[in-house]
């Protein structure tokens, strides 16, 4: 549904985004990660048909957006970072005068306005003055503004930002809900979001992506991804960390609390090994004749990859 | 009770018919997209109070300036185009940019630019139903003067031939005014600097046409220098000619024509001025 093909941007002499590149198919969700100022947000503006590109491609259903604008707009609904919304007019008349704007016939603007009303729980201030409105309520009213003609598409920018926890955790449902049948991208700061709701999540830094994958895939980039967190007895702890750190698998051993006859302590891989350091472990546990009381292999972690990844650039 | 009908027979008919043609032409002539604009503007002008503001500002400015200064009910003549719409584009100057400072500068603070340009519409749409919607209110405020043109009617026996063409000059200065106004607006977020900058340009395209303006300016000691190139533009784009013309009654082609070219290439301007803030 969208491709997006070397996509540059810039301002002056700044460049905002420098060389994106991604496609997302139907029944895909894409998470934009990303320090601020990354260029998460340029992209989506221009990916939206708001800001025009300095060079590249961007193709909105095989069409490409420039030459097809109006009916490349009419499938994607927006959700802009500032939620922005005109502040004299009733939750309700913004949203019908927005269905009427995106073309929904006459007689469906109703119910299209009470659906999106119901999906976005703005049921308590449907006939409340925009201005009037908590920050949780904007963002959500201009959230209902991007549904409310079904698109095919849904480009949301930081959709979660201003809600609380339960908000978040309905949104995060709806997107995923949605993502069966739309090709949705959505940038966002909070990582667990793109673990809840992303088929597949890229990281922007400086304009650039330097990660592209599932989020699974990029939890096994992160560096700690395979550790092993033992806790045993048997030993003193001293003795048994000397053994661990011997293994050819592990790079470091993180004591997490060491005591005369035992240890509770994180072994990160070496590189390449994470995949036979729990064996290895285990097996140095079996050799020893210590008892494991506890021994599990971790995951990576997206906001590590994340930090280790966009922090060695900005050293770079 | 004679003044009252010749009030119907010679202006609320004429309006009436102007309001039916406009309405048709909005709701079968022009795309939903621009109908769509053009009632949210409406609607917004009149659900803050700076319609209504306005409204008051110019009804009263006019009626009390056009009745004490001008000397419209010692005159007897009742002749109603030398006192009374003579003054009426000085107030234009800043009443037109009072309407329509908001227009796109408003769009731009607020944000909601960005909801507008990424909804499937061309950009002549949205300019067009904004431009429209400040011009229903202009119409409205010029309509609303009628109780001046009822006391010349019941005073005496005036030309209501020529009133009606003031009038119509008096809507089409205000149109471009108004036109002149959307580009400015476009071009800051700031309703303030839309608002003062558009009224220093109105004021020159007025005053520019005024013979002894002109004559002043040359005959400053270095002024035919620095103020040749700036007259001669406004002797080409300058409104009051046009204005004057189409008051005293002559409905000529050249003058209507310059004044629909005037706005076209206003709005042509509008659409630029957007494109070139988003780039």
């Amino acid at each position: 549904m969208i491709e997006v093909e070397n996509l540059h941007k810039h301002f002056g002499a700044k460049v905002a985004v420098d060389g994106v590149s991604f496609t997302v198919k139907k029944g895909e969700v894409l998470g934009f990660l990303g320090p601020n100022g990354a260029g998460k947000s340029t992209t989506m503006r221009m990916v939206t048909g708001f800001l025009p590109a300095t060079s590249g491609a961007i193709k909105i259903d095989g069409k490409d957006l420039e030459e097809n604008e109006i009916a490349a707009k009419s499938k994607i609904g927006y959700l802009p970072e500032a939620a922005p919304l005109y502040s004299d007019m009733t939750v309700e008349g913004f949203l019908k005068f927005c269905a009427e704007m995106r073309g929904v016939p006459a007689g469906e603007i109703q119910s299209a306005v009470d659906d999106a009303i119901k999906t976005t729980f703005l049921e308590p201030v449907r006939h409340q003055s925009v201005d009037t409105l908590s920050k949780g309520y904007r963002h959500r009213t201009c959230f209902a503004q991007s549904i409310i003609h079904d698109p095919e598409i849904l480009i949301l920018d930081e959709p979660t930002d201003g809600l609380d926890p339960n908000q978040k955790h309905e949104i995060r449902q709806l997107i995923k809900r949605m993502g069966e049948t739309k090709a949705i991208i959505f940038s966002t700061h909070i990582l667990e979001e793109v673990e809840a709701s992303c088929t597949r999540a890229i990281i922007i830094d400086r304009g650039r992506v330097i990660a592209d994958g599932t989020p699974d895939e990029l939890k096994a980039k992160s560096s700690n991804a395979g550790s092993v967190v033992l806790r045993a007895a048997g030993l003193a702890g001293s003795g048994i960390k000397a053994e661990l750190e011997k293994l050819s698998e592990s790079r470091e051993v993180e004591v997490l609390e060491s005591g005369d006859d035992g240890i509770h302590a994180r072994i990160l891989p070496a590189k390449g090994k994470s995949a036979e350091l729990g064996k290895a472990v285990s097996a140095l546990c079996k050799d020893k004749s210590l008892t494991v009381e506890e021994i599990h292999v971790e995951e990576g972690r997206l906001d590590e990859l994340f930090r280790e990844i966009t922090k060695s650039d900005n050293e770079a | 009770m004679d003044a009252i009908i010749k009030l119907l027979l010679h202006f609320a008919i004429p309006t009436l018919i102007v309001s039916v043609i406009f309405i048709a032409i909005l709701n079968f002539l022009l795309p939903r997209e621009v109908r769509t604009i053009f009632k949210r503007e409406l609607k917004s002008y009149f659900t803050s109070p700076v319609a209504y503001v306005l409204f008051v500002v110019f009804l009263g400015i006019s009626s009390t300036l056009s009745f004490f200064f001008t000397g419209v009910l010692e005159g007897g003549e009742a002749d109603l185009f030398l006192p009374y719409f003579q003054y009426l584009p000085w107030y234009l100057v800043l009443i037109a940019p009072a309407v329509g400072m908001r227009l796109w500068s408003e769009e731009q603070r607020l944000g909601t630019m960005e909801l507008l340009l990424t909804m499937p519409l061309a950009p002549w749409h949205a300019i067009l139903g904004k431009f429209l919607a400040a011009a229903v209110v202009l119409f409205s405020m010029l309509v609303l003067s009628f109780p001046i043109v009822w006391t010349i009617n019941y005073l005496g026996d005036p030309d209501n031939g020529v009133i009606m063409a003031g009038y119509v000059a008096t809507l089409l200065v205000a149109l471009c005014f108004l036109a002149v106004t959307s580009v400015v607006s476009a071009l800051t977020r700031s309703q303030l600097v839309a608002l003062l900058v558009s009224v220093a340009i109105c004021m020159t395209l007025w005053l520019g046409g005024l013979p002894h303006v002109s004559e002043l300016l040359m005959n400053l000691k270095g002024g035919w220098l620095i103020f040749w190139p700036v007259l001669k533009l406004v002797n080409i784009v300058g409104v009051m000619p046009h204005f004057t013309e189409l008051a005293k009654g002559v409905l000529g082609i050249r003058d209507i024509t310059f004044f629909i070219t005037f706005i076209a290439f206003c709005l042509f301007a509008t659409s630029v001025a957007i494109r070139l803030k988003r780039a």
